[in-house]
């Protein structure tokens, strides 16, 4: 772990990989929430790193920090919540030819797993869910699209991730969700924040009508 | 919740970019949101207590030409921030102190004569409905009101006490150049000293690109390592980022969350009002300090 001043108000904490990041930023939020934390304003968890901004004497809660053991394994619990796909993305196809399955494997597989919102950004209520393991990896589209439809459940890399709103994006779309990710009236406004652990469940298509199921 | 006076103000001519603004959203990085704001907060909180507003109340941020707004009820109003002409129905008023707007009068805000953001406050507070704590426009994400159009009306709070005899404020002038210490890190470590000790020689000029997203510069380049991309890591208000083409980018208050290029130093927030002022052109000299002392502590200065 490096601990890295930035300005005067902010430390940013660097850690050796994305399992060491995410459980220092859940010891973080459990210490915030045991009081164990001197005030501050933000904590924002990002790949390899966790920014903590708005501290009064960052100094030495720097000093601190370095004292602390924090084990990979100690990220669980946590709140969680069930993210309803119908599995009709674009890219279903090219994600599956990339995992060597059939297309209707895509569901099962993603639907086994279990992801953890690792860190936000790019727009209000992006999550970048960690969880899909090396093997699944997805490379990002070689052309990204112009616009991606709100609701888009999409892979890139060993992230899954589902676009709040409509937006240019290149990871590879394999579903849809009727979930609302952003509700700014809403309180809270992002269902999925840092910490968040999500389950994709299949959602079957509307069933074609009797009649034509000769 | 407070009452609210609705279609208290009508937009006579927006302006090239007027938005709402108070003192933003922070504490919700972490779920992609930046904290937007007034770009220069001290002419926010100096047109508000004219107006006899408390600093949260929302003013609106004209950019290089102005606005013209009706009044249509009596309304107490003060222009701060970048100086301007200000006419009351085609009649010169006062900048920097409160003026009295009856039903009707158009409150005219001239182009900045020097600087670029004005600030107008009236009495009770711009009071579109916030978002997530604050009624900002933020232009990255589109969180808060868009920016006015003409003919738009516009709520405002039910003013409280009268305000007090103020006297107008003298402000500090946009400078002529900006000399802004940069605390050094987190990333300084990627840049060779030979560029570090070159930077304070350097001069930077704002560049017209520049928004309230960050303050854009044109200059030399300072010289970065191959492979100086990182993985996107948090980013704070002040950050200097230098982006491959090494021309230093200081983020403002609708700065990215997140950002991948390497962050060189930091401005200290009381110096970047002035940053945000700059017309493009301004010098800049980045003057860097290894972190500023804290109460008591002595610490290297600046040279």
């Amino acid at each position: 772990m490096r601990v890295l001043p930035v300005g005067e108000h902010a430390l940013l904490v660097e850690l050796g990989s994305a399992p060491e990041t995410e459980a220092f930023h859940a010891e973080l939020l459990r210490r915030r929430e045991a009081g164990d934390l001197p005030p501050v304003t933000e904590i924002v968890p990002a790949a390899r790193t966790v920014l903590l901004d708005g501290l009064a004497r960052p100094l030495e809660l720097a000093g601190r920090l370095t004292t602390w053991t924090v084990e990979p394994s100690a990220v669980t619990g946590g709140p969680e919540t069930e993210i309803a796909v119908r599995y009709d993305g674009p890219d279903l196809a090219e994600v599956a030819r990339c995992w060597q399955v059939a297309p209707e494997d895509v569901p099962g597989i993603v639907g086994g797993l279990t992801f953890r919102v690792a860190f936000c950004g790019f727009v209000p209520g992006f999550g970048y869910l960690s969880g899909l393991p090396d093997r699944l990896r997805v490379p990002r589209r070689t052309t990204p699209r112009t616009a991606v439809p709100a609701g888009s459940v999409a892979l890139a890399d060993t992230y899954a991730g589902v676009y709040p709103r409509a937006s240019p994006g290149g990871w590879q779309l394999i579903g849809t969700t009727d979930a609302v990710l952003w509700d700014q009236d809403r309180d809270p406004a992002a269902l999925l924040a840092p910490g968040v652990r999500v389950r994709f469940t299949s959602e079957e298509p509307v069933a074609e009508t009797a009649e034509e199921q000769t | 919740m407070r009452p609210v006076l609705p279609e208290a103000l009508e937009v006579v001519r927006a302006g090239a970019l007027t938005t709402v603004q108070d003192l933003g959203r922070p504490g919700h990085a972490h779920l992609g949101v930046p904290r937007s704001g007034a770009l220069d907060p001290a002419a926010h909180r100096l047109a508000n207590l004219l107006a006899g507003n408390t600093a949260d109340a929302a003013t609106l941020e004209t950019t290089v030409d102005g606005t013209a707004v009706r009044a249509l009820r009596d309304v107490t109003a003060a222009v701060t921030g970048a100086p301007c002409p200000v006419r009351i129905d085609g009649s010169p008023a006062a900048w920097g102190a409160p003026v009295r707007l009856p039903a009707s009068a158009v409150l005219d805000v001239g182009g900045a004569v020097e600087g670029l953001r004005s600030y107008v406050a009236f009495g009770g507070g711009v009071a579109v409905r916030p978002v997530l704590g604050s009624r900002a426009t933020d232009l990255l994400s589109g969180l808060g009101p868009a920016p006015l159009d003409a003919g738009q009306l516009l709520p405002l709070g039910v003013p409280g006490e009268p305000p007090d005899a103020v006297d107008a404020v003298p402000l500090p002038a946009p400078p002529a150049e900006l000399v802004l210490p940069l605390v050094l890190g987190p990333r300084a470590d990627l840049f060779t000293d030979a560029a570090l000790r070159a930077l304070p020689e350097a001069v930077y000029r704002v560049a017209a690109a520049s928004n309230r997203i960050g303050m854009r510069t044109d200059g030399p380049p300072i010289g970065r390592p191959d492979g100086a991309e990182l993985p996107s890591e948090g980013m704070v208000l002040g950050a200097v980022q230098v982006p491959p083409d090494g021309l230093p980018v200081l983020f403002l208050a609708d700065h990215p969350v997140t950002g991948g290029y390497p962050v060189i130093g930091v401005v200290p927030a009381d110096r970047l009002g002035a940053a945000a002022q700059a017309v493009p052109g301004t010098p800049v000299v980045f003057v860097p300090v290894h972190g500023r002392p804290g109460p008591g502590v002595p610490g290297p200065q600046p040279h």
